[in-house]
């Protein structure tokens, strides 16, 4: 099915949750609202010349700066196995209250993506069945890939500044001669 | 066991007597979780009840680095994300950034890149062959595969001056051009290499024990592994037909003739332990005959196209990038803001996806075979982890 098409039939089918798509975009896509978004992926999913069974990735994209309001991007790349075809899913959930619920349910795969978009930038899934983190560990303060994150002096009890060659080249680091 | 899930963090591990569960830790330093991954085990005896995978010990965050790095300095930084399959990473993430800017790759680079991609695949696929003969207590069978891949090794250190993080290609085609002297090299392992295949065989594929260790082992249902986002071997042993190098053809694969090895139950059912051992060895051999084809028709001409002296994609462009890695369909998402520096790259791999399912599968399991299950889905930590 050509993506033109399928948009417009995700358009008619919810006129309200999708707000915009395109199809002449180098990733086609759709946009919708937050709530909407697993009554969406079902219809994509299980629809008989849609049938988008393997969702490649759940991307979260901190738009600090680049969208006003800011905004935390979700993506959801689509793609078939029956039809070979591709599409992108897209909502924008405010920065201060970033929650959309979970798609875990539908697609199985999403339960360990939804958690590293959990850990890394700090957006939440409602309904998810292990809401923890998943690649830093579990005493990490903060999401490192929000643009706004500042890297601490330590981490965890450790130094994250490195002496580097430079540094010592120009004396700023390391203990002086004769000392 | 209730009280592990509700008082303590469920990566904490402790004995409990109740019913006569325990909880095991295997790893992160259990020889069969090759590299560094946890899994934590409630186990009735032999019997798994509950399996957690518990991962992030090679987390490098390989995002945030492509984000300091900028889109020409992150290319050798991709080696790092899967160190045996260094070349499929080059090639996804150039592949992501031609899209962006448009540009076009010399036919001569892509046949190159595909001589890379299939020599690196067999390297990967020897070493997932040998570890999982070697979890299951064959040793010698790892040394054959690690013997053989020494000279793949050798190969890609004469042609491109290193034998594991390639850093290879370059946005717009490749940093090397093939060696004087390489082809027969090359036409010299693959002769050998047909032998060795079925040398490897007779060694072990068809040993009894071995097929009893596999056979029936860890079935993962077509569905389940669509669901779990399961890619590359581990997908077509479950019986899913689908391989990107000919159904989402890319580079030069759509000028070469090969054949996709799927699930067939070989030893036992569709999609066990024993089909996607055997479906990586059908994959070597395909492998070998695409690089016969590439070298026969290597096209002359370039092998860089016209790249701008600053790689500046537009400001909001985005695009998304999928290769064929021997763990499968390896993704690459990148957003531009206009800068020299990507503002999101995100890299989805196989191993990742594949270790997802452990949790759904292993339950009911014995010990012994969920270490023969676990070496099959080819797992590599830092791709999981990146």
């Amino acid at each position: 099915m050509e993506v033109a098409a399928v948009l417009a039939r995700v358009r008619e089918a919810f006129p309200d949750a999708a707000v915009d798509a395109d199809a002449e975009a180098r990733d086609p896509y759709v946009q919708v609202v937050p709530r909407a978004v697993p009554e969406v992926l079902k219809f994509l999913r299980d629809g008989a010349d849609l049938r988008y069974d393997f969702l490649m990735a759940v991307t979260g994209v901190d738009l600090l700066g680049l969208a006003d309001p800011p905004v935390f991007r979700v993506l959801y790349h689509l793609y078939s196995y029956t039809h070979r075809h591709t599409l992108v899913v897209r909502a924008d959930v405010p920065r201060d209250q970033p929650v959309l619920p979970s798609v875990a349910s539908l697609y199985p795969t999403a339960t360990w993506h939804e958690r590293e978009a959990w850990d890394l930038l700090g957006i939440r899934f409602e309904g998810h069945p292990d809401p923890r983190r998943i690649l830093l560990p579990e005493e990490w303060q903060g999401h490192p890939l929000r643009k706004d994150w500042v890297e601490g002096e330590t981490a965890l009890g450790y130094s994250t500044r490195r002496t580097t060659l430079m540094d010592l080249l120009r004396g700023a680091a390391g203990p002086a001669k004769g000392e | 066991m209730t009280d592990m899930d509700e008082t303590l963090p469920r990566t904490m591990v402790e004995p409990v007597e109740e019913d006569g569960e325990m909880v095991l830790n295997m790893g992160p330093h259990h020889p069969s979780t090759h590299g560094v991954i946890r899994l934590i085990l409630r186990m009735d005896g032999e019997v798994i009840r509950e399996a957690v995978p518990d991962i992030g010990y090679l987390h490098r965050g390989i995002e945030k680095v492509a984000e300091k790095a900028g889109w020409a300095g992150f290319m050798p930084y991709t080696d790092r994300v899967d160190y045996l399959g260094a070349m499929f990473v080059n090639h996804a993430y150039a592949r992501v950034v031609e899209r962006l800017l448009g540009i076009e790759v010399p036919p001569r680079a892509e046949y190159l890149r595909v001589l890379a991609d299939e020599l690196n695949r067999i390297a990967s696929h020897l070493i997932c062959l040998g570890s999982i003969t070697m979890d299951l207590g064959a040793y010698t069978p790892f040394l054959h595969g690690i013997r053989e891949r020494e000279k793949i090794n050798d190969l890609f250190e004469e042609w491109c001056g290193a034998r594991l993080t390639y850093n290879y290609m370059r946005v717009g085609g490749v940093s090397f051009d093939l060696p004087a002297g390489l082809r027969p090299k090359i036409l010299d392992f693959l002769d050998g290499f047909e032998v060795f295949i079925d040398e490897f065989n007779r060694l072990i594929t068809w040993n009894e024990i071995f097929v009893k260790r596999c056979a029936g082992i860890g079935v993962i249902p077509p569905d389940l592994a669509v669901g779990y986002g399961l890619v590359g071997p581990n997908l077509r042993a479950s019986g899913v037909d689908f391989d990107l190098r000919r159904d989402q053809p890319y580079a030069a694969y759509p000028d070469l003739e090969f054949e996709v090895p799927v699930g067939k139950g070989y030893a036992g059912r569709v999609g066990d332990t024993f089909d996607r051992f055997y479906v990586r060895i059908l994959e070597m051999q395909q492998s070998a005959r695409i690089i016969r084809q590439v070298l026969r028709r290597l096209p002359l001409g370039p092998i860089l196209g016209k790249v701008p002296k600053k790689i500046k994609p537009e400001k909001g462009a985005e695009a998304h990038a999928r290769i064929e890695s021997a763990r499968g369909d390896l993704f690459i998402y990148a957003m531009a803001d206009g800068t020299e520096n990507p503002w999101r790259l995100r890299v989805r791999t196989g191993s990742f996806n594949a270790l997802s399912i452990l949790g759904a599968l292993a339950p009911g399991m014995m010990v012994a075979d969920l270490v023969a299950f676990f070496a099959s889905l080819d797992v590599i930590a830092p791709e999981t982890d990146r």
